[in-house]
């Protein structure tokens, strides 16, 4: 399945906010580094996201830069 | 997929010059996201100011231009009685709108300028390493305040929306906060209304945006925002402080 979150991490500053404001708490911050030297945010779950945007509208950086939802296959 | 959210065309790809955890960028998506819904970014002109939001012109793409130390409210005054068809907006800190600003904002009220003023309010001057500012609260700990803000010494925190509502020029006058996503989609509400009514030419707008300081109240993001919620709520409700007839 396509990624429900997609995340600019050149933009991310790893404020962790999102994280912490996650419901499902699919999100963690990354091991890797940006070029600006903080470590990106990244969805580790796609299954479990529920795609509620509360990541997005809490995001200081516009790091979330689009939030997704599958549309349902019509029987 | 279907998308839910998309950060809007109207903010920029430069990245922000705040600290990790600041709310001006938030401040910055409600007001670019309200540009791009209500197709006015391109007649509008925000009039910045000084503090951490001095580049913001490089953030949001409109027509903008950098104000004397809180003279805004003077300058967009001057905006749109030249060019009556733009949007004009000011964007102000409490350190830029509530201290030295604080004549210019009033008159402009009372004057029922057709502009729009966005005011955050962060509790300190944030750019110049966290000193007292009017708003301020009582007890707070900053690099002017030591010891906490005395009521004796220092006076109490202002509130400026309470103060603009009792005159007759401002047409809405609004608090909210950006702490939660909850309380962020509400501020994102209150804009609306304050930007429709200079669309509409009723006159002055005022919404104060409850904001935090992670690095000058030395707390992690997380902590700055409970500390919202748990100690400037109470001092700074949220909610409508003045609507006028006709307010969408």
């Amino acid at each position: 399945m396509e990624t429900r979150v997609i995340v600019n991490e050149e933009r991310c500053k790893s404020c962790n906010l999102c994280v912490e404001v996650c419901p499902k708490k699919v999100l963690r911050i990354s091991d890797r580094l940006n070029p600006k030297g903080y470590r990106p945010v990244e969805l580790f779950d796609n299954e479990a996201c529920i795609s509620c945007g509360f990541c997005y509208l809490i995001c200081p950086d516009a790091a979330i830069v689009e939030v997704r939802r599958p549309v349902k296959a019509k029987a | 997929m279907k998308t839910l959210y998309k950060v809007p065309g109207a903010v920029t790809d430069c990245p922000t010059t705040y600290c990790p955890g600041c709310p001006h960028g938030v401040a910055h998506r409600i007001i670019g996201e309200l540009l791009d819904e209500m197709q006015l970014t391109r007649k509008t002109v925000i009039v910045w100011p000084v503090g951490c939001s001095v580049f913001g012109y490089y953030f949001i793409d409109t027509d903008a231009v950098e104000a004397a130390h809180g003279r805004a409210c003077a300058m967009a005054t001057g905006i749109k009685r030249t060019h009556p068809e733009s949007f004009v907006i000011t964007y102000q800190g409490d350190g830029d709108l509530a201290s030295i600003g604080i004549a210019e904002t009033i008159h402009a009220a009372a004057r029922g300028e057709r502009i729009c003023v966005i005011y955050v309010n962060n509790g300190n001057y944030g750019m110049t390493g966290g000193q007292m500012a009017p708003t301020t609260l009582l007890g707070q700990v900053t690099t002017t305040s030591p010891y906490g803000r005395e009521a004796h010494a220092n006076g109490f925190p202002l509130k400026v929306p309470e103060m603009l509502a009792v005159i007759d020029g401002p047409v809405y006058i609004a608090r909210a906060s950006l702490d939660s996503p909850k309380h962020i989609i509400q501020a994102k509400k209150f804009i609306k209304k304050a930007f429709k009514v200079q669309v509409n030419d009723l006159g002055f707008s005022l919404v104060e945006l409850i904001s935090s300081c992670p690095t000058n109240w030395k707390m992690t993001p997380e902590e700055s925002l409970e500390r919202i919620r748990k100690q400037v709520l109470p001092v700074f409700p949220i909610g409508e402080l003045k609507v006028d007839e006709g307010v969408a």
